[in-house]
């Protein structure tokens, strides 16, 4: 027997296929059938009037800590944590304990998250053995097995030699390596940006130089190897700069900025904020608005969170040994949304970055709402309010910056796979 | 004027915070030169000196400050705490404060300990003796209340302070203080020792000590951390360092003749300092030390507090040489 949802009333914005109209949106045994009218009967419907519908939203970024690390998170958790803010499918990074190193972690990892039935879940395996930097993992077999991309995110792939090996060989194939680009013999030691705030707190700082001549000589690397390079979380006006001028060149040389980068600054850190404490680190107003210019203009095409929880043990214990990152998949879509409010992007354009743009990087099914593709779809109130409060976040991670600051724009439904996995703040599991 | 609830940093207080614990820390000299050095202000008080580095003199200057005004005095050091057996320092904090102390004075070798801790423990006032890079501020109190004797005011006075910038508390502290109570601070490292923008505290930086020295009134040298200095590649050689930033007698003279010379302690004799300038009449090293103990005791009795009156300098007979000191008006 087959069920028909129907979502009527609302504002969809599919960017992949230039809608953006008032429609309705049928969904049929788990699939979307139809953007507008259909003659048929639906057996649920939810009225979206006032409301925008989506794709589902992707995260190409998340630290999932399973396995090893399920105190701070889990598979379960992190899922749940997704669903409710409005994300459908996520890229989870290969630090976890073991690596996603190995085929079978990465098969263990899809099948964990199909179990919890949330959110899709696809791993980025790790460039290197072990994280370690030196050898390069299986990565035809780890892409066999479900990755969509490699990393060794948390640490840089440091060494230029295999560097180039990585993306070349990654290219062979057409997969991407995404770079965290930290140059670590300048950074050692250091907590958050260099510069007047880390001389006033009398702590080691970061300085900026530490990403951009990483990025400056993997662009080098990229172009050599014509390969495909992904830079994560860009946080420096250089960095954005040199991403401009490669893509303007014809490389194949990409970047995402996450929420707490074009929202924040390290004046967050004065008062020794534990919780604004990241790598790369929150940086000058200067480079926020860099990289606010570079997602206007297309530079930076993705949007993803670097959703990175931690036990408050690892985060209560004063700010240079404080673990580095911040929790960001509940928190995604309204702070976002203030690029919209503020002029800087259409709103299909911004959905863009968290929907259609990540998917075409990635080679994923999603993030569109084609006819006959799986129904994952995200209904907000963008005008909606609330206030984040650590303590209901369903992230186990209760480490964000915002918490106590009201948001706008609030997700109300989420469907994955055209079932209602989150509706009103409860999750359906 | 607040009251104080801890002493964190300069950065927290207004400058008649500064220059009231600076007098109240005068009226405190008095107490120390005295044969019988006790007083009961802070009786039935405990104090909890709580020290993750290693201290001789602000430990001991802390420990004699409250034992002079009656406090009952504990000391822990981290190499005998917990610590060693691997409680988190909120842990150390929070089982101390539960112990219902009225003043824990905490050394950590990371800054914003103080703050950090003061987020979790109620009623237990916090003193700052150190926390990593970030401040010091018994120190410049008892560095103002030195100026104090030497100058009476340090408004319009030029200090040079060379060393490693870049890593000192002392500095920070200063460079804070001097803005509020209106002094200059020259600042004398080269670059590998100097933090990120530091001109924006409103400092003079130099690279030549040289040409720093002419129209300085105080020279404060920073104690060189000699492993740190090689093993971060600031510097190549502690030769080299003394050549260039050392201070003997022959480099103060381009100061002119009144130039006073300060060192917060410990001193590294023929690295940072010259033996024969440590020494000499210029020197207010020891002075530094001995007002440490009373600034300590009014900043102890600020925060138990504050019943303590200023009391009157001249209640006593003063030695002719202190007499003349302390003639300048109050800060």
């Amino acid at each position: 027997m087959s069920s028909t949802l129907l979502i009527k009333n609302g504002h969809i914005i599919d960017p992949a296929n230039g809608i953006d109209k008032k429609a309705d949106l049928w969904i049929e045994d788990g699939k979307i059938i139809a953007v507008g009218k259909h003659s048929g009967k639906a057996d649920q419907s939810i009225d979206a009037a006032g409301k925008i519908v989506c794709p589902g939203l992707i995260d190409m970024h998340v630290h999932l800590r399973e396995p090893g690390q399920e105190w701070k998170e889990d598979i379960e958790s992190g899922s749940r944590a997704a669903v409710a803010g409005g994300v459908t499918s996520m890229c989870c990074m290969p630090n976890t304990g073991p690596h996603i190193d190995h085929a079978g972690i990465a098969r263990q990892i899809i099948e964990r998250a199909s179990q919890v039935g949330l959110c899709s879940v696809h791993p980025i395996g790790a460039v290197t053995k072990n994280l370690d930097g030196k050898e390069l993992t299986e990565m035809r077999e780890l892409a066999r097995s479900g990755c969509v991309a490699f990393s060794d995110d948390g640490l840089p792939i440091w060494h230029a030699g295999v560097m180039r090996k990585a993306l070349e060989y990654s290219s062979s194939f057409g997969y991407m390596v995404i770079q965290h680009a930290e140059e670590l013999t300048l950074t050692e030691g250091g907590c958050m940006n260099e510069g007047w705030i880390s001389t006033q707190l009398g702590v080691t700082g970061m300085p900026v130089e530490g990403e951009d001549s990483m990025i400056a000589r993997d662009i080098m690397l990229t172009r050599r190897a014509d390969a495909r390079y992904h830079v994560a979380h860009i946080s420096s006006k250089r960095g954005v700069q040199m991403v401009r001028d490669a893509r303007a060149e014809g490389l194949k040389v990409t970047t995402e900025a996450a929420p707490h980068h074009f929202a924040l600054t390290e004046e967050e850190m004065l008062g020794f904020n534990v919780d604004a404490k990241m790598s790369p680190p929150l940086r000058t107003e200067e480079d926020r608005l860099a990289v606010i210019e570079g997602l206007r203009d297309g530079t930076i095409e993705v949007i993803a969170t670097d959703h990175a929880p931690h036990h408050e043990d690892d985060k209560r214990c004063g700010l240079s040994c404080a673990a580095f990152g911040i929790v960001g998949l509940e928190t995604m879509l309204p702070v976002s949304l203030d690029l919209v409010r503020n002029g800087v992007l259409s709103l299909s354009e911004m959905i863009a970055k968290m929907t259609s743009n990540p998917a075409r990087l990635l080679q994923l099914d999603s993030g569109t709402l084609n006819t006959g593709s799986e129904a994952d779809v995200t209904i907000f109130d963008p005008e909606a309010t609330w206030i984040v409060d650590r303590e209901t976040l369903l992230s186990k991670g209760k480490n964000t910056p915002w918490h106590g600051k009201q948001m706008t724009g609030q997700v109300t439904h989420t469907i994955k796979a055209g079932r209602i996995v989150f509706e009103n703040g409860t999750i359906h599991g | 004027m607040k009251s104080l609830k801890h002493l964190f940093g300069i950065a927290d207080l207004e400058r008649e915070q500064i220059e009231y614990l600076v007098n109240l820390g005068d009226s405190f000299i008095d107490i120390n030169r005295r044969p019988l050095k006790k007083a009961p202000t802070l009786r039935g008080k405990t104090v909890i000196n709580l020290f993750f580095e290693n201290s001789t003199r602000t430990r001991t200057s802390f420990e004699i400050a409250g034992k002079r005004l009656s406090a009952d005095v504990i000391n822990i050091s981290a190499s005998t705490s917990a610590t060693k057996k691997g409680e988190s320092l909120l842990d150390t904090g929070q089982t101390l404060a539960a112990m219902q102390p009225h003043v824990l004075v905490i050394r950590h070798s990371l800054a914003g300990t103080c703050e950090f801790l003061a987020q979790y423990l109620d009623n237990t006032a916090i003193v700052n003796a150190g926390d990593g890079a970030h401040e010091h501020p018994t120190q410049i109190l008892t560095d103002l209340l030195t100026l104090k004797q030497a100058w009476g005011s340090p408004e319009g006075k030029v200090i040079t302070m060379v060393g490693d910038i870049a890593h000192s508390r002392v500095a920070r502290s200063h460079l804070l203080a001097a803005k509020k109570l209106g002094y200059t601070m020259r600042i004398v490292a080269p670059r590998t020792l100097l933090p990120a923008e530091v001109e924006r505290y409103g400092c003079e930086v130099y690279h030549d000590f040289d040409e720093a020295l002419p129209g300085s009134d105080a020279v404060y040298m920073l104690r060189v951390q000699t492993e740190r200095l090689t093993d971060s590649c600031a510097f190549p050689s502690i030769r080299e360092y003394h050549e260039a930033y050392g201070l003997n007698s022959k480099r103060l003279q381009a100061a002119g003749d009144d130039c006073l010379v300060l060192h917060p302690g410990p001193m590294n004799r023929g690295v940072e300092i010259a033996t024969d300038v440590a020494d000499s009449v210029r020197s207010h090293i020891l002075a530094q030390v001995e007002h440490g103990v009373a600034i300590r005791m009014a900043v102890l009795t600020a925060l138990c507090g504050g019943q303590a009156k200023e009391r009157k300098t001249g209640s006593r007979k003063k030695l002719p040489d202190e007499a003349m000191r302390a003639q300048g008006t109050l800060l």
